[in-house]
């Protein structure tokens, strides 16, 4: 076994999976946050659901989407591209269970900006993407920050729906905490071990990274 | 010429505002909650009436009839709300610059120098006075080249020496860049000493 391979595979869906979630993320929160819409509450439904569903039923409906007789799985495998126990179903688990976090962090955000700064700012000639990008982003800015290192930390840690849509395969989809697992589950607790405290130093690094990023901009 | 002409339903309150403001300096007066505030949202496209008209030189910002509703970017008015609400996150210079648009916007240097905060544009927000607040908002309306300016209670955080400093800068607006003011007051005094018109508003309509 690789420990290291594992863990820069996992920190590196974590990643990819917050880069993932970012865009749609901060848009949802922003929406939610200052928009009102047909379908808002059923939005606002759909976001906070993985957090409540066990993640292994999260993992299922997914599977059941994006398996080859699924959806979406079927289209995407007249375009060549498989998701289900491939690295991409990692990822794609990782977003979405990190996902109601961020969305929740960033809306909190956005709300608190004073809506008097982008009134002004519109009546100064800028369009709503200007006022955005100018005023409300950058002034939600650390409550984004903060929803993206909770998403990135939850993608970490991700278990229950990578599982069940991506599987544990060795140095394919296995993950740190899907590790944790197998090899608990076969009796290689030193191993099991291992990657135990291999996640507890990559949750501090994580956590003072963040720290550091925020503390920079409260500076 | 501005015409307002009106109505806007808002909860359980209605404004009812019929108003032609041709006076360089029109003061909306008022005890509070008489639909001042309103007034002005409904102006600079922040909150939208249920019907009527609004024109500012002939260019119709609202016509419910020709269902014609300008989003608050494309009506050229300037805002100042009572809290003022400066960025931020902006130093001076890049508040002032925010709404700068490059052939119809007056000079930086002749907007600050008017106003007397040259010296202060390289400093943070955070560090500006209430009267100096109070100029870089005024200066950050005009630098987007309004064909209007809306000043809501633009004196009324100020105590009254410092009023007496600020009026001063309202007037060169007026006289020097010949841009219609409409300005909120509760201030009887204030608007006496400044105002050319007023137009009293009393539970949400026009008092006579």
């Amino acid at each position: 076994m690789d420990a290291w391979q594992i863990a820069w595979f996992t920190i590196a869906c974590a990643g990819l999976a917050t880069l993932l979630m970012v865009p749609p993320g901060v848009l949802v929160a922003w929406l939610l946050a200052r928009r009102q819409f047909p379908g808002r509450a059923l939005i606002e439904a759909l976001v906070s659901l993985p957090l409540v569903l066990p993640p292994v039923a999260t993992g299922l409906v997914l599977l059941m989407l994006l398996g080859r007789r699924g959806a979406v799985g079927r289209v995407l495998e007249r375009l060549g591209i498989e998701v289900v126990f491939t690295w991409k179903a990692v990822v794609l688990a990782m977003a979405i269970m990190g996902f109601p976090l961020l969305v929740r962090t960033a809306r909190a955000g956005f709300e608190q900006v004073n809506e008097r700064y982008e009134r002004v700012a519109a009546t100064l000639g800028a369009r709503p993407m200007r006022v955005f990008m100018t005023i409300s982003l950058p002034l939600a800015w650390p409550s984004v920050l903060a929803g993206a290192v909770l998403g990135f930390a939850r993608a970490l840690g991700e278990f229950g729906a990578t599982i069940v849509v991506a599987g544990s395969i060795p140095g394919q989809t296995r993950t740190l905490a899907v590790a944790i697992y197998s090899f608990t589950e076969t009796g290689q607790d030193t191993q099991a071990l291992t990657l135990v405290l291999m996640s507890v130093a990559i949750a501090f690094v994580a956590l003072w990274a963040a720290n550091r990023l925020a503390s920079r901009r409260a500076a | 010429m501005i015409v307002v002409d009106i109505v806007l339903v808002q909860g359980t309150f209605t404004l009812e505002m019929s108003a032609r403001l041709d006076a360089p300096i029109t003061a909306l007066f008022g005890p509070s909650g008489s639909g001042k505030t309103t007034t002005l949202d409904a102006i600079a496209g922040l909150r939208m009436p249920s019907r009527g008209t609004i024109t500012v030189n002939d260019r119709v910002l609202f016509s419910s009839e020709s269902r014609v509703n300008l989003p608050p970017h494309h009506r050229h008015v300037g805002y100042m709300p009572q809290d003022v609400a400066l960025f931020p996150h902006m130093d001076v210079r890049k508040n002032l610059l925010y709404g700068r648009h490059p052939g119809v916007s007056p000079e930086l240097d002749r907007v600050v120098g008017m106003l007397e905060i040259d010296r202060l544009v390289d400093r943070r927000v955070n560090d500006l006075s209430g009267g100096e607040r109070q100029r870089v908002a005024l200066g950050r309306a005009l630098m987007s080249g309004p064909s209007l300016l809306l000043l809501d209670e633009p004196l009324a955080a100020v105590d009254v020496p410092l009023r007496r400093r600020i009026l001063p800068y309202l007037q060169r607006v007026r006289d020097d860049l010949k841009i219609p003011i409409v300005y909120v007051s509760h201030d009887r005094e204030e608007v006496d000493e400044l105002a050319d018109a007023v137009i009293r508003l009393d539970g949400g309509r026009v008092a006579v």
